[in-house]
């Protein structure tokens, strides 16, 4: 079941069409990966489904029914801009930011003291944010994007201003909240992290959506039928001049992609028709195979094919 | 609605428990009473050290008409200037050269000295010939009684004025008083309403800069996020008045206590009103029919419809200006680019204040009148003409048009507000800002 649909959504600003009939689909309990490139119409996509600004025409739809006001308590949102009161003690700005959002006093402050706990930052609770360093801000600000548990997670850039070692906890942190039955909608530019968490994606380019579905169908279905093949170097010139190569192979085809250390990677494209067995019988033949494995595209490729390829056909 | 209960308490508390609010609130009040008495108190201190001012008077006549004071002692000298004038250690302090009748002749006194002579030296000595020569030349005519005619025909004239009330009742009135009492109101809200309606635009931008606007508008809706603000530093504008009309009080009355000395009950609650209200110490000072006359003044300024109409016209004013002030932040990022916008702002405000000064001397003329009626003006001249009790319908129609401009600059400032706050990058004109409004 899809947690959050938006439908048709169309957003006019006076000088240019941000979002075009965009729909997207959040399946309920899965980490949903919002990509494309810088000024697609991302953030306007979050902003309308936090009821911050409201769409054109289209419809949001919110756990199965038009989204209401209220929802914005069930939604928790990390904007890619982060921000906090400077001047305001870390505790007393947690538990206001908790209280907009529904929280009464007590609770907010029974909840921050469990995360804070859980982070080992209680020692901060009445310092002022300006006393703090900026990945120590993006911890408070995670914090209070999640404290009132809400359905619904939006987290733009989570992992920028983090160092890895932080970075790969937040990870942890939210597969946790998915594997609480979290919905969560992640918007990056970073595509090996998207690979890492997401179940599904929808790709916008240029205020529409241009690719969605599960990032494995998408991942099988861009593939190219290309094998990388690893081989001792010197063994190579066996390939080129006395490989036999069938007849019906016309299409079969090498290149060398990198040679280190006297080992060569070769990309090897064949036709659909012949089996991975027959190839690797006429290769074993001939040569000592190291490795054999089918290349996957990465989501960086597809990301950089899909944008550039749609740009070029408009252009 | 109780989102906005949760801005307006973190705005309010925020600001109020800021060192510079204390500071402030607790420090004016003082500066207001120093700048009162310092002066008042150091006039009254004499320098300690006495003087001498040798008279060097050829006629004779002059010189016994010198009395010693608290700083001076005259000396009569039969000593030569110029010895004076070369000799190395000087003693005396001043010389009055007289070399002739000063009646024939009034350049023939001249008072010479090393240093400055101080003013109160010369006035000294204007007044003691002044006087002799005046009767000299007075009892030259020869006219009998002479004097005592001059004396009985100066007359001070202070006409008083009665107001007729609707029943045709009659009130001791005085222009004065309604005229300070007025001024003093214009300049209090004049003041509150661009000290707080900046604060305002400094909150504004202060989020909007800092980003935190965007998780905040997650939760609440920009119009509560715009009102909490507006009606937090409201309160926190409100709190200082009241401190300050409190402490000023205290204050002033506290030192008038001290410095009149012998005080009765009623006396003190006298000075107490005078000056609470007018900050006016010379009418506690004089005789005691004036003060039964200053209260009886004072009484018939109806405080409490004065009292009811500033917070009025306070809350309607500011909430006008702030709205106002609230949507500029909004669409702004740096402080330097606020100028531009401020402009008609402060433009309409100090018309508005030389609208009131000049509506005093004439409280039921056109310009007052209708500066009282227009909302953006009626805040600030409508206090010029509060204390010369003017009809009833007049501040109704006032009220109602202020509160509902108000409310409907609310209104456009909350549009321009919501799409504002996201804008970043370029400045927008107020074309643009206008075109907000109309955004779905």
């Amino acid at each position: 079941m899809n947690f959050l649909e938006t439908e048709d959504v169309v957003k006019q600003y006076s000088n240019h069409l941000a979002l075009n009939k965009v729909s997207i689909q959040v399946p309920e309990g899965k980490i949903f990966g919002l990509l494309g490139p810088n000024g697609a119409g991302k953030t306007t996509l979050i902003r309308i489904i936090n009821r911050i600004t409201a769409p054109d025409s289209g419809r949001v739809m919110f756990n199965g029914r038009e989204s209401r006001p209220e929802d914005i308590y069930q939604i928790g949102y990390l904007p890619e801009e982060r921000g906090l009161y400077k001047k305001m003690k870390v505790g007393e700005q947690a538990i206001y930011l908790a209280q907009l959002k529904g929280l009464s006093y007590l609770e907010a402050r029974k909840r921050l003291t469990h995360w804070f706990e859980k982070f080992d930052i209680m020692p901060w609770w009445n310092k002022k944010l300006e006393e703090l360093s900026k990945g120590m801000q993006q911890k408070i600000q995670f914090i209070t994007t999640i404290i009132h548990e809400p359905k619904l997670l939006i987290f733009d850039e989570p992992f920028s201003g983090f160092d890895p070692v932080n970075a790969e906890r937040l990870k942890q942190e939210i597969l946790e909240l998915k594997a609480a039955g979290h919905t969560i909608i992640f918007s990056t530019h970073n595509m090996a992290s998207v690979e890492e968490i997401c179940d599904n994606i929808a790709l916008i380019n240029r205020s529409q959506v241009v690719l969605s579905g599960n990032v494995r169908d998408i991942r099988n279905q861009f593939k190219s039928n290309t094998y990388i093949l690893k081989v001792h170097s010197d063994e190579i010139k066996f390939l080129s001049n006395e490989m036999e190569i069938p007849s019906e192979w016309n299409t079969f085809s090498f290149r060398i992609q990198k040679t280190e250390d006297g080992i060569s990677e070769l990309y090897i494209h064949k036709e659909k028709e012949i089996s991975n067995s027959e190839l690797l019988v006429s290769l074993a033949s001939k040569i000592n195979i190291l490795s054999f494995t089918e290349k996957i595209p990465s989501m960086n490729d597809i990301f950089i094919n899909t944008v550039s390829g749609s740009n070029t056909t408009k252009a | 609605m109780n989102k906005i209960g949760l801005i307006v308490k973190r705005e309010y508390l925020r600001r109020v428990s800021k060192k510079s609010f204390i500071l402030i609130t607790f420090l004016a009040p003082l500066l207001f009473a120093a700048l009162v008495f310092v002066p008042l108190w150091l006039s009254g201190i004499k320098g300690d050290e006495v003087k001498k001012v040798a008279i060097i008077d050829t006629t004779g006549k002059y010189a016994p008409l010198f009395k010693n004071t608290d700083e001076y002692i005259f000396i009569n000298s039969n000593g030569n200037l110029e010895q004076y004038r070369t000799a190395k250690d000087k003693e005396v302090f001043a010389f009055l050269n007289i070399t002739g009748d000063l009646l024939e002749n009034p350049n023939a006194a001249t008072l010479y000295s090393e240093k400055q002579i101080p003013i109160g030296l010369k006035k000294e000595i204007d007044n003691v010939l002044s006087k002799y020569l005046k009767d000299e030349k007075l009892s030259s005519f020869n006219i009998p009684n002479l004097n005592k005619i001059i004396e009985e025909s100066k007359i001070n004239f202070d006409i008083k004025t009665i107001k007729w009330d609707a029943e045709g009742n009659e009130k001791s009135t005085s222009a004065e008083v309604a005229s300070i009492l007025g001024m003093m109101l214009t300049f209090i809200i004049y003041m509150f309403i661009m000290m707080y309606g900046a604060m305002v635009m400094q909150g504004v931008m202060e989020e909007k800069t800092n980003r935190i606007i965007e998780v905040i508008i997650s939760s609440v809706k920009p119009f509560d996020l715009m009102m909490g603000k507006i009606i937090g530093i409201g309160f926190v504008g409100l709190t200082q008045v009241f401190l300050w009309g409190i402490l000023t009080t205290v204050l002033v009355s506290g030192t008038l206590f001290f410095m009149g000395g012998s005080t009765t009950p009623e006396d003190l609650m006298n000075t107490q009103m005078a000056a609470q209200n007018l900050g006016n110490i010379s009418m506690t000072a004089q005789a005691p029919e004036m003060n039964t006359k200053v209260l009886e003044i004072i009484n018939s300024i109806n405080f409490t419809q004065i009292g009811i109409c500033f917070i009025l016209y306070f809350i309607g004013g500011y909430t006008l200006y702030a709205a106002l002030f609230a949507a500029i932040g909004s669409a702004l990022e740096q402080q330097e680019d606020t100028q531009q916008f401020m402009m008609p702002i402060l433009v309409l405000m100090i018309f508005s204040l030389y609208a009131g000064i000049y509506s005093m001397n004439n409280p039921d003329g056109p310009l007052a009148v209708w500066c009282s009626f227009i909302p953006f003006t009626s805040p600030i001249v409508m206090m010029v003409r509060l204390p010369y009790d003017i009809p009833i319908w007049e501040i109704l129609i006032s009220v109602s048009l202020l509160f509902a401009t108000a409310l409907l600059i609310v209104w456009g400032s909350a549009k321009i507000y919501r799409v504002g706050i996201l804008m970043y990058g370029k400045k927008p004109s107020i074309k643009e800002m206008l075109k907000w409004i109309k955004y779905k």
